[in-house]
């Protein structure tokens, strides 16, 4: 909470080293410029979701525009912008949680490992699977929390001793220490924070390469989230992250990279569309950015 | 309520700004609230307070006959008027029977709709099938009674009843059941038990369904779960308590349906048998048929009747109530 937003934690710097990605104005530029440079600069394999062009409806209404934007492996990148701002749009499209929507439509193309998630072929089953997902709210399911972990691997028929995955599960989540005297118990027992670890441990059960974070601590008390936010770091080593929080000291802490969305208003029909401002390094993002509607956002003097 | 835990706590003179009118609510607020939960309480209490009465005022009309016949009453099922002998036990089984039937006939039915039209149908099929379904719930039972007795029990009797009781009636076990050839039958009764309670329970069971959570939901989808696995997963056990109820009010409604049995199940008192095909009685059934010419411990033994179906109503209910709460509990590991 403390720490100044325009200063990277250790972590974040020593992972940006290992990447060898540390020319700001270089990312800044590819990012100015499209996916193009930038794709040739970094190995593909890096490149977890490309987006192109993405439009999401729901009905008429034109929730998100235009998105371009690259996740790279072993990465948190944020989503943030203010209410309205299609930034929970976004990455519900990422597990194609928008389906679940009626109405909704997306255009464009998410390339997952170069696979096109919205492709005719692709079943959202199978997407879900590997794209895990926590939610804003904890949403553990009334069973003990040992069934909660084991949720997952039971789905996909998964021929592994269930009391390792579940404990494997659950000393990921950071939360194996607390719970493994009740794991018989309801898990709607546990606090808010241990409600949310235990949905993130859920969601790493099944092995997935990506989760993506809705709000995952707008529920949660200060120390409840700074245990999510260094579970994110540890995470981050096996998995590729992505979050979407209102709260930009978040996003400074937690995130490598920071995609700043923002409302249009339609001076015609008076429609609200996001639109995805500036996508950089959350370091450059915080201390200089490119547009000056990102600038003023961070800053607080949002208009 | 505030207020008034804040004047217990705050002594006058303690409070900030020095006058402490602001904390001191004024009276007539905390009358409202008085006469408030004086009313609610009167409510409940008249509710209990006509139960008593209904068991109590029946219970003594019925005395005579549980005198002269004692345990015999619900234990025998000989029903002779002429000879004052009235054992009820083959009243209670048919009732019985039937309701059980018209449960395994309507329930898949009625959680297939309720499902279908929460979870699968799109919004402009939804809307129709819950106004129909509303609809079927208003039609009054006298109506499906004549539909059962002039269109449904004599089209089943010859060209259903018969061709399976030829093909299977001789078989062990299966036989048991669907065995004999009357179109006014158990098996009849049953189905237009079913057809009544249905909307019933499909109605009441959607609306437990519709409270599941869309975080429970989402949180089956998240993890790759298919419709049908989130259904299991997340709506089922959430709303198990609930569908539970419906099945239950479902249930009650049978056993205490009067005269759609009456016209169908086929008036053949004392008829204790497995086979769903033939004739038989309920309680209520027999209530309505002979209660006109009935008199002195005659007319007390159906009174009497009543009374048992009264008391086995309310143990489905409660056993039924003790089951979900224990499953539930168990289902939440608390």
């Amino acid at each position: 909470m403390t720490e100044p937003t325009d200063t990277p934690t250790p972590t974040e710097t020593a992972d940006r080293d290992s990447t060898g990605i540390d020319d700001r104005a270089d990312v800044g530029l590819a990012v100015a410029d499209g996916s193009t440079t930038e794709a040739e600069e970094i190995p593909s394999s890096e490149i977890v979701f490309d987006v192109r062009d993405l439009n999401v409806h729901y009905g008429d209404f034109l929730a998100v525009r235009d998105v371009n934007l690259q996740v790279r492996q072993h990465e948190i990148t944020a989503f943030i912008g203010p209410s309205g701002c299609g930034k929970s749009t976004v990455l519900r499209c990422f597990d194609r949680m928008n389906d679940l929507i009626e109405g909704a439509r997306v255009e464009g193309r998410v390339l997952y490992h170069g696979v096109d998630l919205y492709d005719e072929r692709i079943d959202p089953v199978e997407v879900r699977k590997r794209i895990g997902m926590v939610f804003q709210k904890p949403n553990p399911f009334p069973k003990s929390i040992y069934d909660n972990i084991a949720f997952g691997p039971r789905l996909s028929g998964s021929r592994e001793d269930l009391d390792d995955v579940v404990e494997r599960a659950l000393r990921q989540a950071a939360l194996w220490d607390e719970v493994k005297d009740r794991l018989k118990k309801s898990a709607m027992g546990l606090s808010g924070g241990q409600q949310q670890r235990l949905c993130i441990a859920r969601a790493i059960a099944v092995e997935p390469e990506v989760i993506l974070m809705d709000e995952p601590c707008s529920a949660l008390d200060p120390i409840a989230t700074a245990r999510i936010e260094d579970l994110m770091h540890e995470l981050k080593n096996e998995y590729t992250i992505l979050i979407v929080t209102h709260n930009m000291q978040q996003a400074a802490r937690v995130s490598d990279r920071t995609a700043f969305f923002t409302t249009e208003v339609n001076s015609q029909s008076d429609a609200r569309t996001g639109r995805l401002v500036e996508f950089a390094e959350t370091r450059k993002i915080f201390s200089a950015p490119d547009d000056e509607r990102t600038e003023n956002y961070v800053t607080g003097r949002f208009g | 309520m505030a207020i008034s835990s804040a004047d217990h706590a705050i002594a006058p003179g303690d409070t900030p700004g020095g006058d402490g009118m602001s904390l001191f609510g004024s009276g007539s607020r905390r009358r409202g609230d008085r006469l408030f939960r004086s009313v609610a309480l009167g409510a409940g209490l008249v509710v209990l307070a006509v139960l008593a009465l209904i068991a109590a005022s029946t219970t003594r009309e019925a005395w005579p006959a549980f005198r002269s016949e004692g345990l015999s009453f619900i234990t025998s099922s000989t029903w002779n008027p002429a000879e004052g002998r009235f054992g009820a036990l083959a009243f209670i089984y048919g009732t019985v029977l039937s309701s059980v039937l018209a449960l395994l006939l309507s329930v898949p039915v009625s959680l297939g709709i309720a499902l279908y039209a929460n979870e699968a149908a799109p919004s402009r099929i939804r809307r129709p099938v819950i106004y129909v379904m509303d609809l079927l719930a208003a039609i009054p039972s006298v109506v499906y009674g004549l539909w059962g007795i002039i269109v449904l029990a004599p089209f089943l009797g010859p060209n259903v009843y018969a061709p399976i009781d030829r093909a299977v009636g001789g078989w062990p076990i299966i036989g048991w059941f669907l065995h004999g050839t009357s179109g006014r039958s158990f098996m009849t009764a049953g189905i237009i038990l079913a057809i009544m309670i249905t909307p019933i329970i499909t109605s009441l069971s959607r609306e437990v369904i519709a409270t599941v959570p869309a975080a429970q939901r989402e949180a089956a989808y998240g993890m790759g779960a298919t419709r049908w696995e989130m259904i299991r997963t997340a709506v089922l056990p959430w709303g198990r308590g609930g569908i539970v109820g419906a099945v239950m009010l479902g249930l009650g409604r049978a056993m205490g349906e009067t005269i759609a049995v009456a016209l169908v199940i086929g008036s053949q008192p004392g008829q204790i048998t497995t086979h769903l095909f033939e004739a038989g009685d309920s309680m209520a059934a027999v209530i309505v048929n002979q209660f006109g010419e009935a008199s002195g411990t005659h007319r007390a033994a159906l009174v009497g009747l009543g009374v048992v179906l009264f008391i086995v109503t309310i143990l489905v209910n409660v056993s039924a109530r003790s089951i979900v709460s224990r499953f539930d509990r168990r289902a939440r590991g608390v």
